[in-house]
């Protein structure tokens, strides 16, 4: 026997696009937790807001934000994607080719953001 | 636990083709077949078997299943009735989408690898590839499926404009296989969802002019259970064996729901 589970189902870009807004959405989710409690430490003094943020500037941190903005690109893009799916009377029959326009959006962002972050990280955050 | 075997060849034909040019004989190839099996009499874990067969060009994997229930394994048990895609008995998933057994040929599939049939998801087995559909038919009972116009009843038919016909002509197709809605996430996870195929059903009725019921029906949908569970995952329009744009169907009623109620 070659596997004994049954296999995944194969579905196409309209199941792995709703895969991944599930899980971007799950995941900026949990950021917005994380954001309101390091936010709200200027409310108990601008020093630990500043010792908080000041934290986030390591590599890790970076690719996190990277990722994180890349998780917010996705899910913006393709909600927009879902309402004119939902509203928009030939959305279905485009889905697809709507899911690309995404992806080719999203690259594109995320081309301009990374460079300019890691740039932004590389010069020590001058004015920041 | 294979079982290989090595099919004769056909006996060479005893009538004299030599005058009629003939076709030549017809091309045959070999196929792995794996199909998803579970018996509760026997064992709670369902578990993979395997035949190699020898198949045609105009073979079907329902003829493939046909060859192991007939000549090898007399207790594979599957659905099937019509055998030409029009009574919806025979929908599995082949190779991890759902299909109608009789429509896929074996030629167009990867023949390379095992061809790999499992029963519909989200529906409970009850034998190899046979599920307990009364869930999805409980959920196209709930939506009313059939004409309800309140008016005398006309001494001939009742008539309707051919655009009027034409406005929910893709939800009549359906043959009920539960392709749709087996091959709907949401489903899988939340068996109260109605699912693509009791709203395409509904679909049908609530956009035919000759219907009054419609507002019931909406009503009926517009529930926690209802249309909203739509993801648009799009599966079910690519599942559909009768190329019903699901997804749109789902969709318009949505949207029918929306202007209702403003």
């Amino acid at each position: 026997m070659t596997q004994t589970k049954g296999t995944l189902y194969k579905g196409r870009e309209g199941m792995w696009s709703w895969v991944g807004h599930r899980i971007t959405g799950v995941g900026i989710f949990f950021f917005l937790l994380v954001h309101v409690l390091d936010t709200s430490l200027v409310r108990v003094s601008p020093e630990a807001y500043d010792a908080v943020i000041g934290a986030y500037k390591n590599p890790i941190m970076i690719m996190g934000e990277i990722g994180l903005v890349g998780a917010i690109v996705f899910h913006a893009f393709n909600g927009l994607r879902i309402i004119l799916v939902d509203f928009w009377s030939k959305g279905t029959r485009y889905h697809k080719q709507m899911l690309w326009a995404v992806m080719g959006l999203w690259v594109i962002v995320m081309i301009g953001f990374t460079a300019r972050h890691v740039m932004l990280f590389l010069d020590g955050w001058g004015g920041f | 636990m294979s079982t290989p075997t090595k099919e004769a060849a056909e006996p060479a034909s005893k009538i004299d083709m030599k005058e009629s040019g003939g076709g030549g004989e017809v091309p045959s190839f070999e196929i792995t077949l794996q199909v998803r099996r579970y018996d509760p009499e026997f064992s709670d874990e369902a578990r993979w078997d395997e035949w190699k067969l020898t198949m045609y060009g105009t073979d079907r994997v329902l003829d493939a299943l046909h060859k192991v229930k007939w000549n090898i394994d007399g207790s594979l048990t599957f659905r099937r009735s019509c055998a030409h895609g029009v009574c919806g008995s025979d929908a599995m998933r082949i190779n991890g989408r759902n299909r109608l057994a009789c429509k896929v040929l074996l030629k167009d599939l990867d023949t390379s690898k095992p061809i790999m049939v499992e029963p519909i998801k989200g529906l409970p087995v009850e034998k190899d590839l046979i599920v307990d559909m009364e869930p999805f038919f409980q959920s196209y009972r709930e939506i009313m499926p059939f004409m309800v116009n309140n008016s005398p009843a006309p001494t001939a038919e009742r008539l309707q404009s051919p655009e009027d016909r034409e406005r929910f002509d893709d939800t009549t197709k359906c043959i009920l296989c539960a392709a749709c809605t087996s091959s709907c996430p949401v489903f899988w996870t939340d068996g109260q969802y109605f699912g693509p195929a009791a709203i395409v059903n509904a679909h049908r009725f609530i956009f035919d002019s000759r219907d009054d019921a419609g507002d019931m029906r909406l009503e009926v949908l517009n529930d926690k259970e209802g249309v909203w569970r739509c993801r648009t995952t799009f599966n079910c329009t690519d599942a559909c064996p009768r190329g019903i744009e699901v997804t749109k169907a789902i969709q318009e009623v949505k949207r029918a729901v929306l202007s209702r109620s403003m």
